[in-house]
């Protein structure tokens, strides 16, 4: 059965890029454990309403952990602690006890600025995506699919590669800012099957360079990222996107 | 040019003139247990290197790739404080995966140059330096500059109070380099993209064996003449 | 009452999509790049639309309101999808797969669509192997399949239980090629609000951009919506939070027809609602009902003490359990379909059965599957959606029988379209969940993703020609129009209003009641009475609502609660929209079940007699005034119409 907790919610309030911010502070009372995160946050904010207050914004979606939507700092943690690795609308308020401080702060970083709150600009992912991040075909003249036979152990490779919702929780855990991994299992996925192997050079050199141009920092290999990934990427990819990108310049 | 502009390219740089420099602390380390059974072995060894045009070269090369890989470190860790952006979580945990030198990396690398500043002064100053200006005599203490042994002992030893300081000061040194190493090797590879999921353990497992094996040989000279067992004291 | 002409090519049904393509208009390349197409919504139909036609040299402003089009819901799709290529050698073939479509759908989808879509599903496995989708291979390298409810073959691929993700991934990165190639231009985090009308042709939306809070205006040739269906109307439901059918809505107010509202599929393994702060139902694979067995107990008192939270199910001896689909359906058991097993699984918690501390749950047990193939095999089949399941409720599978309600999952109805996918307004078409289109009464698992490409990338991009074949004189819009100022001046007033009503309840405090008046009187089992109180209180409830709002904050920048606020005002017209619908139908067939009408043992019963068309709702000026109702009689050439049976 669910028990009920009361704690202290620190959470950020940030009225666009330029604005300082701050935290404010709430009381939360009798809150049954059984409840997610964000629906405890929900109930802040129907709280907040309630006493004429402006609620906390937040990035939110599917709440089934696959959309990337959610991107909260808690506790120190991109999506907040669990064993398995999950995003932070799979975190349930057991993780908490009665009288914790549960901070909430946005993703931290250059490359994601706050448009609001705990709200960050992603776009920045979208743009790297779209410097290199697929495979050029024209719609309807593909071949036939099993005409490409592809080893069991690739497609599956390449599918933990694909696994990557794009929630940027790396990028909020690298004391350097740096988004290899998300760029990384992105260049994996392809360099891994037949299809993506004709602008393999080209991907990662592109995606490589929107990288840098965007701000993000430098990968010095402290396996922030997978530590807190919630689809398990591991930086495996980051030695095959930096294998990929060598080859190519090497090519050059 | 790739090797500057791109944040691989740049890491790439680190990687490789890493990997040479942990390559010329295997050589140094070598070079050094010899002063632990003989000094005169050693003593050759340091004629050998003494103010020859190869070793001088060596030098040269070598003060060269430690600066490469001090000014990169230097434009990486600004580019990655600007990529971070200027606000900074109020709490932060550390997942468990993550070890403390890779995150300080660069703190660290400050203290293995400081440490290198003072064993420059203690030896290659009283050394190869010495015997290009002063006439194949060190400066610190009455010695011939080309007695290594005799630099070791004087300097962990024969000098007093300032022996016992410098002494902590290798070791403090010595535990940075150490440390620095465990991520560094491991590090440079997967830079390098000599990774994967299986080699990711085994690699880690060489560094830290390599590193080990590395920093005790320094260790134990340094303990070795600090005991006064070397010769010439 | 609206004239509607489904304009369904000549012929015989297998050929009708190939005359048509060889007959329709085109547009030549060098004209192409003359025209503007709007494209709202970036899910599977929406991305792979907005691809496709920038590829083809389109101009393509494509629209979505998260922060990144890979946000779209169809992401979250687990099964697979299905096509017709028979690898498996199992006897598949375009007509079985369009058969079996159309007698999931309860025999109410159109005859020709289905074939299409059966005829294209083939190139969607094709299209998306090209663009690194992937797929499950098996050793030798060749694609994977499983089998689905509804069909006798194996037909369906899928990526892990990731097949929506990868997917849409895979239409996300064409689409973002397009964006880098420059024919798409993305707008992320901007909501459509209305539809612009030019002399009977859409023309433009006004859409509000969510950070600056400012409404903008765009003008194209054509406006595609793909904005996905209504389901969240039941506020609970599998929908992502920010689901909404406010585009839809958009448009049917402006004059586009809205077809078969009622039909909603409910989804039989959810996990059960725990509590009045729930925000959102998470889906549990179907699979699951493969090895799971769905159970009540018997005695009323051991349900009792279920509920109070005394005992657990494992407590309960087995000869205490009421297997209650295997009971009443011998032949098909646990693996009924969706619609079937929901409607069971209500029956039961309604005569006071239900395993949980609301009532409202039955159990799915695997500890025969246990005892039969071992813990192991389990954990190899199910072990991820158990780990999940656990990460939720905090209870393992493996020990204790898991808990699952049904929950609003999809839905079938929506904008009404001809066989091009053009709305009753002449220039505005509607793809994907979005429109009525293909799934008649009820969907298929592993259906939804091989419409939604469908649509997007095969079939949109031929028939969207035949209409802008003779607007390449249309010279672009400015949108400094009478019509756009006009629209752009409606919505601000709507928003002004909302500001204006400065009551005391929140957004989510009336959506959450309008969901309780929906789940209770329009759900699974609709009665006159129900739909007629259902409606009452809907209108209630909008009184309520522009009575005693309160929208904080302030027009300008981020405000989500403005966001959500306009969305409920929609979702309250929906409301009424799907218990009209409901209403009207008096009959039982897929996901709309009548009470009144239903066999002697409780089956669904059709009544192709008097309701063998589709209902199509027509907006009358003002939402308080009741639609008028408009009917597309179907017509079935070559598929006999018959009546589903589970039973043996």
């Amino acid at each position: 059965m669910a028990k009920n907790i009361s704690f202290t919610v620190k959470y950020w309030k940030q009225n666009g890029p330029k604005d300082a911010g701050h935290f404010e502070q709430k009381e939360m009372r009798n809150i049954p454990d059984d409840t997610s995160f964000l629906e405890m946050l929900d109930i802040l904010n129907e709280e907040l309403i309630n006493e004429g207050k402006e609620p906390f914004t937040f990035d939110h979606d599917c709440r089934e952990g696959i959309c990337g939507m959610c991107s909260l700092y808690i506790n120190g943690t991109p999506h907040g602690k669990t064993e398995r690795g999950a995003t932070t609308c799979q975190l349930y308020m057991r993780r908490f006890k009665d009288g914790d401080v549960i901070t909430v702060e946005p993703w931290r970083s250059a490359a994601f600025p706050v448009i609001k709150d705990c709200m960050v600009d992603r776009s920045a992912f979208d743009k790297i995506q779209a410097a290199g991040g697929y495979t050029t075909i024209r719609t309807g003249q593909a071949q036939d699919a099993n005409a490409i036979l592809i080893p069991k152990d690739n497609a599956d490779e390449a599918m933990d590669c694909a696994t990557c919702i794009g929630c940027g929780a790396c990028v909020a855990a690298c004391k350097n800012g740096s988004a290899m991994l998300f760029v990384s299992s992105k260049v994996s996925q392809f360099a891994l099957l037949p299809q993506g192997r004709p602008e393999a050079a080209k991907r990662a050199k592109a995606m490589v360079a929107k990288m840098d141009e965007l701000g993000f920092g430098n990968c010095t290999n402290t396996r922030a990222c997978e530590a807190v990934c919630p689809k398990n990427e591991t930086i495996a990819n980051i030695a095959r996107l930096n294998r990929e990108f060598l080859k190519a310049k090497m090519a050059d | 040019m790739w090797l500057l502009n791109s944040s691989i390219g740049r890491k790439v740089v680190m990687s490789v003139s890493g990997l040479a420099l942990v390559l010329f602390l295997t050589f140094h380390a070598a070079m050094n247990v010899v002063a632990i059974f003989s000094a005169e072995g050693y003593n050759m060894i340091c004629e050998f290197l003494g103010a020859n045009w190869y070793a001088l070269v060596g030098t040269i090369a070598l003060g060269a790739l430690v600066l490469i890989h001090f000014v990169f470190a230097i434009l990486l860790t600004l580019q990655n404080r600007k990529a971070r952006g200027a606000s900074r979580y109020a709490v932060t945990a550390k997942p468990e995966k993550v070890e403390w030198a890779s995150q300080n990396m660069f703190v660290l690398g400050i203290i293995v140059v400081l440490g290198l500043c003072l064993h420059l002064f203690n030896f290659w100053f009283n050394m190869q330096f010495a015997e290009l200006t002063n006439g194949g005599m060190a400066y610190a203490t009455n010695v011939s500059a080309a007695d290594g042994a005799g630099m070791i002992a004087y300097a962990f030893h024969g000098a007093g109070w300032l022996s016992k300081v410098y002494v902590v000061l290798y070791l403090v040194w010595l535990c940075a380099l150490w440390f620095h190493l465990c991520h560094g090797i491991w590090s440079a590879m997967q830079t390098l993209g000599a990774n994967g999921k299986i080699w990711f353990s085994r690699l880690k497992c060489i560094s830290q064996i390599y590193s080990t094996i590395v920093i005790l040989c320094f260790v134990a000279v340094v303990l070795f003449y600090a005991f006064g067992c070397g010769a010439a004291c | 009452m609206a004239t509607l002409n489904s304009r369904i090519p000549e012929g015989p049904v297998s050929e009708k999509w190939t005359n048509y393509k060889a007959h329709q208009k085109l547009v030549n390349p060098k004209n192409k790049r003359k025209l503007d197409v709007i494209i709202v919504g970036t899910g599977l139909a929406g991305a792979s639309a907005a691809a496709s036609l920038g590829e083809m040299g389109f101009r393509v402003k494509n629209f979505c309101i998260q922060d990144s089009p890979r946000r779209a819901h169809s992401i979250a799709a687990q099964g697979g999808i299905n096509a017709a290529k028979n690898y498996q050698n199992d006897g598949d073939s375009v007509y079985r797969l369009f058969y079996d479509t159309v007698k999931g759908g309860d025999y109410r989808a159109r005859e020709a669509n289905v074939y299409r879509l059966a005829e294209v599903s083939a190139n969607i496995i094709d299209q998306c192997v090209a663009q690194g989708v992937p797929f499950a291979r098996e050793y030798g390298g060749m694609l994977a399949n499983r089998s689905f409810g509804g069909a006798q073959v194996s037909r369906t691929f899928y990526a892990k239980g990731q097949t929506g993700q990868q997917l849409l991934l895979g239409a996300y990165s064409s689409l973002m090629c397009q964006v880098n190639k420059g024919t798409v231009e993305l707008y992320t985090r901007y909501e459509m609000l209305d539809l612009v009308i030019i002399d009977g042709r859409a023309r433009g939306i006004i859409a509000r951009n969510l950070v600056t809070g400012k409404l903008e205006r765009f003008a194209a040739h054509a406006v595609v919506i793909a904005t996905g269906g209504y389901g969240n109307t039941y506020f609970l439901s599998t929908n992502a939070m920010g689901c909404n059918c406010s585009a839809a809505i958009a448009t049917y107010r402006k004059g586009a027809l809205f077809a078969n509202p009622s039909y909603v599929q409910i989804h039989p393994t959810c996990i059960p609602v725990h509590g009045d702060k729930q925000s959102k139902l998470t889906l549990m694979s179907e699979s699951l009902r493969n090895d799971g067995r769905i159970w009540v107990p018997k005695k009323l008192e051991d349900a009792k003490r279920l509920q109070a939270g005394e005992i657990q199910g494992k407590d309960i001896p087995e000869e205490d359990r009421d297997y209650y689909l295997e009971r009443r359906y011998p032949a098909f058991g646990n693996l009924v379909p969706r619609d079937v097993a929901s409607r069971a699984a209500k029956e039961r918690c309604d005569k006071g059965y239900g395993v949980n501390n609301t009532g409202l749950a039955v159990f799915l047990d695997f500890s025969q599957a246990i005892k039969d193939f071992g813990r192991d095999e389990i954990e190899a089949r199910y072990g991820n959606l158990f780990d999940m399941y656990e990460e939720i409720t905090d209870e393992s599978p493996y020990e204790t029988p898991m808990q699952i309600f049904p929950a609003v999952h999809y839905t079938m109805g929506g904008i009404w379209v001809d066989y091009e996918l053009m709305t009753t307004i002449n220039g505005l078409f509607a793809i994907g969940e979005c429109n009525f289109s293909d799934h008649g009464a009820n969907r298929l698992g592993a259906s939804a993703l091989m419409q939604g490409l469908a649509d997007g990338y095969f079939v949109l991009p031929y028939t969207i020609q035949n209409y802008l074949s003779d607007q390449i004189t249309v010279p672009r819009f400015s949108t400094d129009t009478p019509e756009f100022d006009e629209a752009e001046k409606a919505v601000q007033n709507r928003i002004d209003r909302l500001f204006a009503i400065k009551g005391n309840r929140s957004v989510d405090s009336i959506h959450k009641e309008l969901g309780h008046i929906m789940w209770e009187y329009v759900g699974m089992g609709r009665t006159k009475e129900g739909l007629e109180k259902g409606l009452q209180l809907i209108g209630e409830l909008r009184k309520e609502f522009y009575a005693n709002l309160r929208v904080p904050g302030t027009q300008e920048g981020v405000n989500v609660e403005l966001e959500k606020a306009l969305r409920l005002e929609d979702f309250l017209l929906m409301g009424q929209l799907v218990a009209n619908d409901a209403l009207h139908r008096e009959e039982s067939c897929g996901g709309h079940f009548r009470e009144e009408h239903q066999t002697e043992e409780g089956e669904a019963k059709r009544d192709d007699e008097n309701f063998f068309y589709v209902g199509c709702w027509e907006y009358q000026g003002s939402d308080d005034a009741k639609p008028t109702l408009s009917k597309e009689p179907l017509k079935y050439e070559i598929i006999k119409v018959q009546t589903r049976n589970y039973k043996n």
